[in-house]
């Protein structure tokens, strides 16, 4: 039972992914982003990591996606001609991404892991929670520093002058 | 479902949003290549943490703060996207070669 | 006084001195300085033959002081004196004849733009002579010996404008260097195998026998040289004719009576090199080598010479073959070992001799002229003049009873041992009365040839013709100390080895006479009777005239021979020498040149070469480099995403993991 939501999830997660980079309609590949990110969410859930897959889907999705989606509306000509969408590399970045996997995949599968055999803990929020004000709470307090410095650049570099 | 199984689809999701990032000339292509990319460390950083290290939560800590800091990134990256767009009227990833020799 | 001999010539070296320093300028004050010195030198050499000849012990007067200038263990130098009978003598000669010749130059010189130099060479002359004469080592003879011909030099060119003049000098003092080499040679002879240069340490050394032989012989020799050179024997008697150029005094006192005599007088001085076993020569009359080079050379010398003399015809150049043969006469003397009779001549020939020059001069300073050609019937005019010459031309012809009649025929008496040398010792004696007193009839006697010059001729001032008289009286008297009756004569003081017994010999005198008068008488008849005629004597004889004349053309053919092969070899080093140096020069140039222009290519090239090609190659490769910037991202990437997948299969590969190992890490 597991397996094949495992492969759903995967191929959901593949097919959005070759979507994302392969389709003329800018507006296309950010609706199949937007597909990705939640497989990509179920993929959490069934690593029993609930509280990320939530963060997932509420940031990712709802926030960058959406985000994605404002800037693609105010960049691109919609109602326009596409222009072309990929560049002269498709051969060579193809076949240097395929070269990747392959490699990848031989060295994962020769690397030793040392796996354990242990059950995973439960109440993973409540955990998270006092790891994040305990143990990671100085990461946590940068962060959030990190997104106020990223709001604010973000807000200078796109306001318009005079302003 | 075994961590080799996790750790090959993320290996592919990350061929993908690098194939990505090569190929799109839309800037803003490029980003959601990029987010594919994080996607797949996270994917990585989680299925880590299952299957080697089940009773803490490191993992997922450190996948949340990649979450966070990419939201930021791409936050700052539209913005650029945005005021090229503004001076240029295009966002074509290959005319944006100022540096060019 | 006598130890304060020293002194003597210090006191023209002091007028010297004064003069070059001090009186230059001043004409009168510098000749009487001169002449005051002189005298006061004068007085003090009589006063030392007086104590001298006053002096009474058992071996004759003799004093050795000295001081040493150098004294190593193998090398001793000295500067001393060596007072005795023999060198008293000499003081007398010297002084004396200096004092007669400076106050004759002050009337000579009259007028003469270096009239006070002329004072100062004549003083340096007299120092250097008197010093010569008191010294007792071969060194400081040297010393003077040297001293002496450089004084000559500049008196004989005392007129040095006058190119014969210099060039007279130059012969003399090169002559004399010929000579003098030889005596350098023997003295370098005597440093190396004898050790001293002292002459009594010498001789004692020869009388015990550590030198003989060969070396003593070849160091006689070698001595002689240099006595040949400065009393102008033959073969080096050629500088002493042209020695006339100089002004007549000069010639008067050095070549006449003093420098020549220097050679004579070393000779006499070392006779025990030459005949070093007096007993066995006393003996048996046996001569060794080096004597017999001495009286050969003097006999020839003196034959030669009065040939010459026969048939020149300027009054001077008479008088200096007069001097050479004279001076022959004395060596022969010396070298059958007859040093009484040789000193003895010397000493009465140093008084007749400056006479007779002293009168030629003033003869010249009346006519303006020193042909005896265009002289005669003097006698009229210059009467004390012709006076005095006669008196010397008769004592040097060997009449009774003047000085020379005893000098001579105590020379003529030396060689009695060997008639050979008598006879021809005879022959230039009937020469020598011959042409002195062709000399006097065609100067003073007969009907003045060239009348202008006669009309103007006067006797000359008190100044010249007094010096003229004091000489004749000395040429007359100063000979009778050597009488040979007299118990107590020159021979018992002067002398080498044992007193000397001069025997009266009245056969040699009768002979002397005789052959003294003939010479006279043939004269008489040729110059002044005119009954035998000159010039037909000279056409029967042409070609015996004409070697005569031309002096045995002795001078063209030391000039062919040594001369012009000197000047060739010397120019041709020069070019030589000049091409050499000059080609280095030029070479070194060149070199220079090239070597500079070599690295100015090098470092243009090769630097240039460097510096640019550093900037070339930079360019070059940032031209290739800067097409990686392509500007693109996705091409970044590309490069980024190449990279990755090496890293991903290093990590796999066994490579890493034996990097790892080898690092220690598992």
């Amino acid at each position: 039972m597991e397996q094949v939501v495992f492969y759903l999830f995967a191929f959901l997660i593949i097919s959005s992914a070759l979507a994302v980079v392969s389709l003329k309609n800018i507006f296309h590949c950010a609706l199949f982003l937007v597909l990705c990110l939640f497989s990509v969410a179920g993929i959490f859930v069934m690593l029993h990591a609930e509280f990320l897959a939530a963060v997932q889907i509420l940031i990712y999705v709802g926030a960058v996606a959406i985000l994605i989606i404002f800037a693609i509306m105010l960049t691109s000509k919609l109602a326009g001609r596409d222009p072309i969408m990929t560049n002269e590399m498709t051969f060579i970045g193809a076949f240097l991404a395929l070269i990747l996997v392959f490699s990848l995949v031989y060295s994962l599968s020769n690397t030793f892991f040392r796996l354990a055999d242990t059950e995973p803990a439960p109440q993973s929020t409540l955990e998270l929670g006092k790891l994040l004000m305990t143990e990671f709470v100085l990461p946590f307090e940068l962060v959030s520093v990190l997104l106020l410095a990223a709001l604010i650049g973000a807000i200078i570099i796109a306001r318009r002058e005079g302003n | 479902m075994e961590l080799m199984h996790y750790l090959t689809l993320a290996a592919i999701l990350f061929s993908i949003g690098f194939y990505g990032i090569l190929t799109r000339r839309n800037a803003i292509a490029i980003l959601m290549s990029l987010e594919l990319m994080f996607n797949a460390a996270n994917i990585n950083l989680v299925a880590f943490n299952r299957f080697t290290t089940p009773d803490g939560f490191t993992g997922q800590i450190f996948a949340i703060f990649v979450v966070v800091v990419a939201a930021a990134e791409a936050t700052v990256g539209l913005a650029i996207v945005i005021l090229i767009y503004r001076n240029w009227r295009h966002i074509d990833a290959d005319r944006v070669n100022l540096l060019k020799w | 006084m006598l130890e304060k001999a020293f002194i003597i010539p210090l006191l023209p070296l002091f007028a010297f001195v004064a003069i070059v320093f001090f009186t230059h300028p001043r004409e009168k004050l510098s000749s009487w300085l001169a002449i005051i010195s002189i005298a006061a030198a004068w007085v003090m050499s009589i006063v030392v033959l007086v104590e001298m000849l006053a002096y009474d012990g058992a071996q004759p007067y003799r004093l050795e002081q000295a001081f040493d200038v150098i004294n190593f263990a193998s090398f001793r130098l000295e500067f001393g004196i060596w007072l005795d009978p023999w060198a008293a003598i000499m003081l007398i000669v010297v002084t004396t004849v200096s004092l007669a010749v400076y106050v004759y130059s002050l009337g000579y010189m009259h007028g003469d733009p270096r009239f006070s130099r002329f004072f100062a060479y004549l003083a340096l002359f007299s120092f250097s002579m008197l010093g010569l004469v008191l010294a007792n080592n071969f060194f400081f003879i040297f010393i003077f010996w040297e001293l002496v011909g450089l004084t000559s030099y500049l008196l004989i060119g005392f007129w040095y404008e006058k190119k014969s003049a210099s060039d007279a000098g130059k012969k003399a003092f090169i002559t004399t260097r010929i000579g003098d080499l030889g005596f350098l040679v023997a003295l370098m002879m005597m440093a190396m195998f004898v050790g001293t240069f002292n002459f009594q340490e010498i001789f004692a050394k020869v009388a015990a026998g550590h030198i003989s032989g060969g070396l003593l012989t070849a160091i006689a020799i070698l001595i002689f040289c240099g006595a040949v050179g400065k009393s102008a024997q033959f073969p080096l008697h050629v500088w002493l004719p042209d020695a006339m150029e100089g002004p007549t005094p000069v010639s008067a006192l050095i070549h006449a009576a003093t420098m020549v005599a220097a050679g004579v007088y070393l000779v006499a001085r070392t006779l025990t090199l030459f005949l070093p076993d007096w007993h066995t020569f006393v003996e048996t009359g046996a001569l060794t080598t080096s004597a017999w080079t001495v009286a050969w050379i003097g006999l020839v010398t003196s034959l030669m010479a009065a040939s010459i003399a026969l048939v020149h015809n300027d009054i001077k150049r008479i008088l200096a073959y007069s001097t050479v043969s004279q001076l022959g006469y004395m060596m022969m003397a010396l070298g059958m070992g007859g040093f009484t009779a040789g000193t003895f001549h010397l000493f009465t020939h140093a008084f007749f001799k400056s006479l007779l020059f002293l009168g030629a001069g003033s003869v010249i300073h009346a006519v303006h002229t020193n042909d005896i050609r265009e002289m005669g019937g003097l006698s009229g005019k210059m009467k004390i003049t012709t006076m005095t010459f006669i008196i010397a031309a008769l004592s040097i012809s060997g009449i009774f009873p003047l000085s020379g009649f005893w000098s001579k025929d105590e020379i003529i008496g030396s060689a009695y041992r060997h008639p050979f040398f008598m006879v021809v010792a005879l022959i230039v004696a009937f020469m020598t009365a011959f042409y002195m007193f062709r000399l006097c009839f065609l100067t003073f006697f007969g009907i003045p040839r060239d009348r202008g010059k006669y009309d103007r001729a006067l006797e000359s001032p008190r100044s010249m013709t007094l010096p003229l008289i004091f000489l004749a009286v000395l040429s007359v008297v100063a000979g009778w100390v050597g009488i040979p009756w007299l118990k107590h004569g020159y021979a018992s003081f002067v002398y080498h080895g044992y007193p000397h017994h001069v025997e009266p010999n009245i056969l040699l005198m009768a002979v002397s006479t005789a052959v003294a008068l003939s010479g006279i008488g043939l004269a008489y008849l040729m110059y002044y009777k005119k009954s035998i005629s000159a010039e037909a004597m000279g056409e029967r004889f042409k070609p015996i005239y004409t070697l005569l004349y031309n002096k045995y053309y002795i001078d063209e053919f030391y000039d062919h021979v040594i001369i012009k092969p000197t000047h060739a070899l010397a120019r041709f080093l020069w070019s030589f020498d000049d091409r050499i140096i000059d080609g280095l020069v030029n070479l070194h140039a060149k070199v220079t040149l090239l070597l500079s222009t070599v690295k100015y290519w090098i470092d243009v090239y090769i630097i240039d070469g460097i510096v640019n090609g550093l900037g070339i190659v930079t360019d070059a490769a940032s031209g290739v480099m800067r097409l990686l910037q392509t500007g693109r991202l996705a091409h970044y990437l590309l490069v980024v995403l190449f990279g990755l997948i090496l890293i991903v299969l290093l990590s796999t590969s066994n490579l890493l993991n034996w990097a790892f190992l080898e690092a220690g890490i598992k």
